[in-house]
């Protein structure tokens, strides 16, 4: 057994046929991640009491003849945005350092009751902004590809970990790209679920009309497993979607053939690379599978970065508002006064890329500015929402890059924030539009980097997108 | 220049964060350089266009109301839990007002 490339599906068969107890996979898998974490930083802290709790109760279950549940066994990491019950949560930042929350997600309660076990909590850009992890209060995370590459962001812990076969799936969340591109940056698959179709419940909120919670994993059927156990309507987040949860592995297969897949213009204009050229020739694979390619377009593309990084902002500028030195932990010492303790607290706490996005989110929401920036970007992000509603009557899917490269170098593009904001362009469509999107692995360059195809459909339609990107993997993706 | 060091102190102040000088120098020319990429939404015509304030909204505008009735709550003292200063089932924090 490789601790280090396990599936979900090899560990049910392994439980059921008795090869192993939960509990020693438990212990192994947590032996390992904690042995190879040094190497990429992808985990801030373990979980083993928790971790071989939630085992026993497999191996109980299974000792009483009951059915321990679709993830039972099933080492996981969880993104430390995510809150989990007396286990120091901290969203990567100083302000948040010995936070320990009261209760749990629902995505991590769901987790858990379909028997998976949580290894630890995963390192991430601070507040989950940034597409790097270099933004991280506690240091950033190695690529396992290259450890001198960054691991993308801002989910970086969660798909540096899967990578590495640190954990064998993952938690992470996606408001501009943060589970995509990570996981085309580490050569994994990563889903951001419909906006709806996770509970936000226990997320700590960054943009909530943007903030998704999603898996990561090493192959497309453990990854549309895991969204699964997560997805569905949750009273305690009064966005969470109705609409009912289909069997995502039943739905993965049969074919592809007559899918429309639409290419947008726009994401190709800019693509003369190695990326570029990946892309196409798995489109190429899409094709053999028998998918109908059509040229679609987006015009109101040009217009995304501006758009979303104005509503973020907004919307992070008023979410992290309650981070005043009452309430979480930390509080500046030298403040005699309550405004002082306010703002001592936030500027000693903070990091450089929350403070530049709370400053740009005060301005464009302050008097004066607020119909220029915040009311015009809600029209745009109208337009993108339309862009892709007029392409969905023509097409099924869209095809289309994650990122415009592959992994940098770490300490390459932090010096020049809009370079950063502008990297996020094949993304950002998808967050706005709040669509189900996805990267799946498309090759790798000559020097070995991997690269993600995104995968987008319509509203609700995870199957579809799921069972496009099982047919391309089976396929073998670019090589097929 | 989109905006000046007078204005960065301000949106600061609006926003109760402590800046350092060279803080308030790196964060305006951030700014300044981000708010001139955003000013190209003013290429776009969207005097007909509907704001967007949230992506799906299908649902009737009751659906996601619950019964109201009483359920068990946090509790003060676990609500404290996480106060870096609590007392008497409160949060505590500097003196406000002056006797």
């Amino acid at each position: 057994m490789d601790i280090a490339r396990l599936t979900v599906s090899e560990i049910q068969e392994g439980l059921k046929a008795r090869r192993f107890r939960a509990e020693e996979l438990a212990r192994e898998a947590l032996g390992y991640a904690e042995r190879e974490n040094p190497k990429t930083g992808a985990y801030l802290h373990f979980s083993p009491e928790r971790a071989l709790a939630a085992a026993r109760r497999v191996d109980g279950a299974m000792a009483r003849g009951e059915d321990p549940g679709p993830l039972a066994g099933v080492p996981v990491a969880v993104k430390d945005v995510i809150l989990t019950k007396g286990l120091r949560t901290t969203a990567g930042s100083r302000m948040l350092a010995s936070y320990i929350p009261p209760y749990d997600a629902t995505a991590v309660v769901r987790l858990e009751r379909a028997g998976a076990v949580i290894l630890g909590k995963t390192n991430c850009d601070e507040f989950a902004m940034g597409s790097s992890n270099e933004n991280s209060a506690f240091g950033p995370v190695r690529n396992p590809v290259d450890p001198e590459r960054v691991p993308g962001g801002s989910s970086g812990g969660s798909g540096a970990a899967v990578a590495q076969g640190t954990a064998v799936i993952a938690l992470g969340s996606d408001t501009g790209g943060s589970i995509r591109q990570p996981a085309s940056f580490c050569g994994v698959v990563g889903i951001t679920p419909t906006y709806g179709r996770v509970s936000r419940y226990g997320l700590i909120a960054f943009a909530s009309s943007l903030d998704r919670i999603g898996p990561f994993a090493r192959n497309v059927r453990d990854a549309g497993k895991l969204l699964g156990v997560i997805a569905g309507r949750d009273e305690m987040d009064s966005t969470s979607a109705f609409a009912p949860v289909p069997d995502y592995e039943e739905k993965m297969r049969g074919g592809v053939r007559g899918m429309r897949v639409g290419l947008p213009r726009e994401y190709f204009r800019d693509l003369g690379s190695e990326t570029g050229d990946l892309i196409l020739r798995g489109v190429e694979t899409l094709k053999k599978l028998g998918c109908e390619i059509a040229e679609i377009s987006l015009p109101a593309t040009d217009y995304a970065i501006a758009c979303y990084y104005i509503l973020c902002t907004a919307e992070a500028s008023s979410n992290l508002a309650r981070y005043d030195g009452v309430r979480y932990t930390m509080r500046s010492r030298e403040s005699p006064t309550l405004i002082d303790m306010y703002r001592n607290t936030r500027g000693e706490g903070f990091g450089a890329e929350c403070k530049r996005r709370i400053m740009l989110g005060t301005y464009v929401l302050s008097a004066g500015y607020y119909d220029a920036y915040y009311r015009k970007a809600q029209k745009v992000r109208t337009l993108v929402a339309r862009d892709f509603a007029q392409a969905y009557e023509k097409v099924d899917a869209i095809a289309a890059p994650v990122s415009p490269f592959p992994a940098f170098r770490l300490g390459e593009k932090i010096a020049d924030p809009l370079e950063m904001y502008l990297s996020d362009i094949y993304t950002i469509t998808g967050s706005l539009a709040g669509l189900p999107c996805m990267s799946v692995p498309c090759g790798r360059t000559a020097s070995g980097l991997p690269v993600g195809m995104q995968i987008l459909t319509r509203h609700f339609d995870e199957a579809g997108m799921l069972r496009l990107a099982h047919s391309f993997e089976q396929a073998g993706g670019v090589e097929g | 220049m989109k905006i000046t060091e007078q204005e960065v102190r301000y949106v600061a102040d609006l926003a109760n964060l402590r800046l350092t000088p060279e803080e308030v120098t790196s964060l305006r020319a951030d700014l300044d350089e981000i708010l001139a990429h955003i000013g190209k939404l003013n290429e776009l015509d969207t005097a007909d266009v509907e704001p967007m304030a949230q992506v799906l909204f299908e649902a009737e505008e009751t659906a996601t109301l619950r019964e109201d009735t009483e359920r068990p709550v946090l509790g003060s003292e676990t609500a404290l839990a996480n106060a870096p200063l609590s007392g008497a089932g409160c949060f505590k924090v500097p003196k406000v007002i002056e006797r």
